[in-house]
């Protein structure tokens, strides 16, 4: 039995994913044929881009809400306020404050009215998120696909279809481009170290380190814990949940925004379409469960996943003259990540209730 | 049988069905023709929706992994058009290849569903999603011969859209055309499908479809008179996937073109919404339900194409078309807790 046990604890998703995470990246890795210092490179540059996205999923986790499939509302939030704003052409930092001021406020409204939805739907939650995130992106193509030019009065043609309705395709962000990447710029040997952008991210990690030690984050994993429970010891349970949600959109929101700065243009249709795919997907990669995820999850994952994320196209070309098939084998770890996460812990919740059934 | 209700989504379905109807009229668009292609439409779609019912009546939830069924009916049909079989007999090896692929697709699917009881839904979207890239792994790495399925150059990897025409394409369609002026009825489509749907009603007559209906009923209640649940709903995920494999054999010979990568993607969500709006809760399912629900919503996608093309953004239909898709389903789940919670 003891020895059982140990196995149990060794062979624990905690730590059985990352390992085979890592196992797998090293491995493609090794096939991919890329150099270490350009892997690592575009690691740090996903670290920054993706960091606040996957630190946005674990308070909904903390507080037994699961994945946050529906952070791709936050990041249409974020692309919302960035087309009004570039729409009325408001430039330099009244632009920048005014975007991030936007992008504050819908996130925390479309937060608000998610939290609600979810407590109708308790221990469903993940796959209503799904579908809000379709929803939501069916709304925000008619806003800007048909809304523009027709009800929405036209501020900036460059923007603009030819037909004179709907906004472009692609946006370029020039006036934000790498405004705070280039900042405290660390060069070791081949590597580049954008030090600010690291700090912010990690910036973001304590603050939401700290917001789960307060009073709130207890309230917050109370609820996690048992719904009844904390019911009983005097927290609204409904208003905890809906904070939750709406502190995740809003952080949701903001990572889209450190994400678009730094690509510098963005694809208005299509660039929130997988933000909860591998935002979800890195944080399982790091160790996490759809029970408990912690910020260590979040950062461990991020590398490994996003590893693993970059070398496959070129290692699927080196071994079978195919670079599709590496695409295809990443999206498959993508998702398999989740389904074997969900499985795992759902199993491991029935093994749980089964004893106290049968009493 | 409860006395059919008819629902708030249901209504405004109906107004916009009237109002598209009437918008076909003013641009007068040929209003037989369209519904002449409605009837294909139904019919076309329609056994998708059916798979759905088995699960949700043996209390498995929605089956958001309807593409895992649907995989299974593409490599039938893959295999049958690389042996180049034409007609009635090509259709139908590749029904039976689909039937035998979905059946050990579903019973992997089940194993692993039975594991998550409660939250299939979620944990099948995510089996349905990961099945998908492996899937186009093995299209683009499959040493299929015939070099009507393969990419004209490179001749490695199946096409992402093979034709039919020389093969079964439109088989069931032109089977038994009957033409009343310019009407046409496809007498010999409406068969086959009245057969599965005649097939999936017996189902629920014999003695495991009862013992289904129960478990989605009461599961503690079967438990206690002996009903071995996890077999039981293991048979209703299977005739789900086997049923899903059928359905897209009978969309590609309508639609003329296999569509393989990640086109099963495309599929589930307007099959799921099919059945919602045909009133089915997500707790109990009528086959009457989903035939009228496939009506409903592929006749609207119908009109909705031409229309599109008379006004000055397109887009606009198909914005609207999956606006009504994901709404019936959220307000599906959202209503379905609500009745739950005031019990």
């Amino acid at each position: 039995m003891n020895k059982r046990e140990q196995a149990d604890k060794l062979f624990h998703s905690e730590r059985l994913v990352p390992i085979i995470f890592l196992l797998l990246s090293y491995l493609a890795w090794q096939f991919s044929g890329l150099s270490g210092a350009f892997v690592l490179n575009q690691v740090i540059t996903r670290f920054i881009r993706d960091g606040i996205l996957v630190l946005s999923l674990i308070i909904p986790i903390a507080a037994g809400m699961g994945l946050n499939f529906a952070v791709t509302v936050g990041a249409m939030c974020a692309q919302a306020a960035l087309l009004f704003v570039i729409n009325y052409q408001v430039n330099g930092i009244a632009g920048i404050l005014l975007v991030a001021l936007l992008c504050i406020t819908f996130s925390t409204l479309a937060g608000l009215v998610i939290g609600h939805i979810l407590n109708m739907v308790k221990g469903k939650e993940m796959i209503v998120t799904i579908i809000i995130g379709t929803l939501a992106n069916s709304l925000y193509q008619l806003v800007f696909l048909v809304g523009f030019g027709t009800i929405i009065p036209i501020g900036n043609e460059e923007i603009i279809l030819s037909r004179g309705i709907g906004v472009r395709n692609a946006v370029d962000l020039d006036m934000y481009r790498n405004t705070i990447d280039k900042l405290w710029l660390c060069k070791l040997g081949n590597i580049e170290i954008p030090l600010f952008m690291i700090l912010v991210v990690l910036l973001f990690a304590c603050l939401i380190y700290y917001l789960l030690n307060t009073r709130f984050g207890q309230k917050v994993k109370a609820v996690g814990n048992s719904n009844e429970k904390a019911e009983v010891s005097g927290i609204n349970v409904n208003m905890v949940r809906i904070m939750a949600m709406v502190l995740s959109t809003v952080l949701a929101a903001l990572g889209q925004l450190f994400f678009l700065q730094n690509i510098g243009m963005f694809d208005v249709y299509t660039a929130h379409m997988n933000a909860d795919l591998i935002s979800c997907a890195a944080l399982l990669a790091g160790g996490a469960s759809i029970k408990d995820a912690k910020i260590r999850h979040a950062i461990i994952g991020i590398f490994l996943f996003h590893t693993l994320f970059i070398v496959s196209p070129q290692a699927g070309q080196n071994l079978f003259h195919n670079a599709a098939l590496g695409e295809y084998f990443r999206s498959f770890v993508a998702y398999g990540t989740i389904a074997f996460a969900l499985i795992i812990n759902i199993k491991n919740e029935h093994k749980q209730q089964v004893p106290s059934n049968s009493i | 049988m409860e006395v059919y209700r008819i629902k708030p989504p249901q209504v405004i379905i109906l107004i916009f069905l009237c109002v598209l109807v009437g918008l076909a009229y003013m641009l007068h668009l040929d209003l037989v023709d369209l519904f002449n292609e409605s009837l294909i439409k139904l019919m076309m779609n329609g056994v998708l929706v059916l798979a759905l019912i088995p699960m949700i009546n043996a209390g498995a939830g929605i089956n958001f992994g309807l593409p895992v069924g649907i995989i299974g009916g593409l490599l039938g049909l893959c295999i049958t058009v690389n042996f180049r079989l034409t007609g009635f007999a090509g259709f139908f090896t590749s029904l039976l290849l689909s039937v035998v692929f979905c059946c050990m697709l579903g019973w992997l699917y089940g194993m692993l569903l039975n594991k998550v009881k409660g939250r299939e839904e979620i944990a099948g979207t995510f089996i349905g999603l990961s099945m998908i890239p492996l899937m186009n792994c093995f299209w683009t790495l499959v040493p299929f011969q015939n070099r009507q399925m393969l990419y004209p150059i490179g001749g490695q990897g199946l096409r992402p859209k093979i034709s039919l025409e020389p093969y079964f394409n439109n088989i069931l369609d032109n089977m038994a055309l009957a033409k009343i002026g310019a009407v046409e009825i496809p007498l010999g489509f409406i068969a086959f499908f009245s057969l599965i749907c005649l097939l999936l009603a017996l189902f629920h007559r014999t003695k495991v479809g009862r013992a289904t209906i129960a478990t989605g009923e009461n599961e503690e209640f079967s438990r206690l008179s002996g009903i071995d649940i996890a077999k039981i709903r293991l048979i209703a995920i299977i005739l789900s996937t086997v049923l899903a494999g059928i359905g897209i054999c009978v969309y590609s010979q309508s639609y003329g073109f296999i569509q393989l990568y990640d086109e099963p993607l495309a599929m589930y969500f307007p099959a799921i919404s099919a059945i919602l709006i045909g009133g089915s809760t997500g707790r109990r399912a009528f086959i009457f339900e989903a035939v009228l629900g496939t009506y409903l919503l592929q006749t609207i996608y119908l009109l909705s194409v031409p229309i599109a093309n008379e006004i000055l953004v397109p887009e606009i239909t198909e914005i609207l078309r999956s606006l009504i898709t994901y709404s019936i389903i959220l307000y599906a789940l959202l209503h379905r807790s609500g009745r739950r919670l005031s019990h």
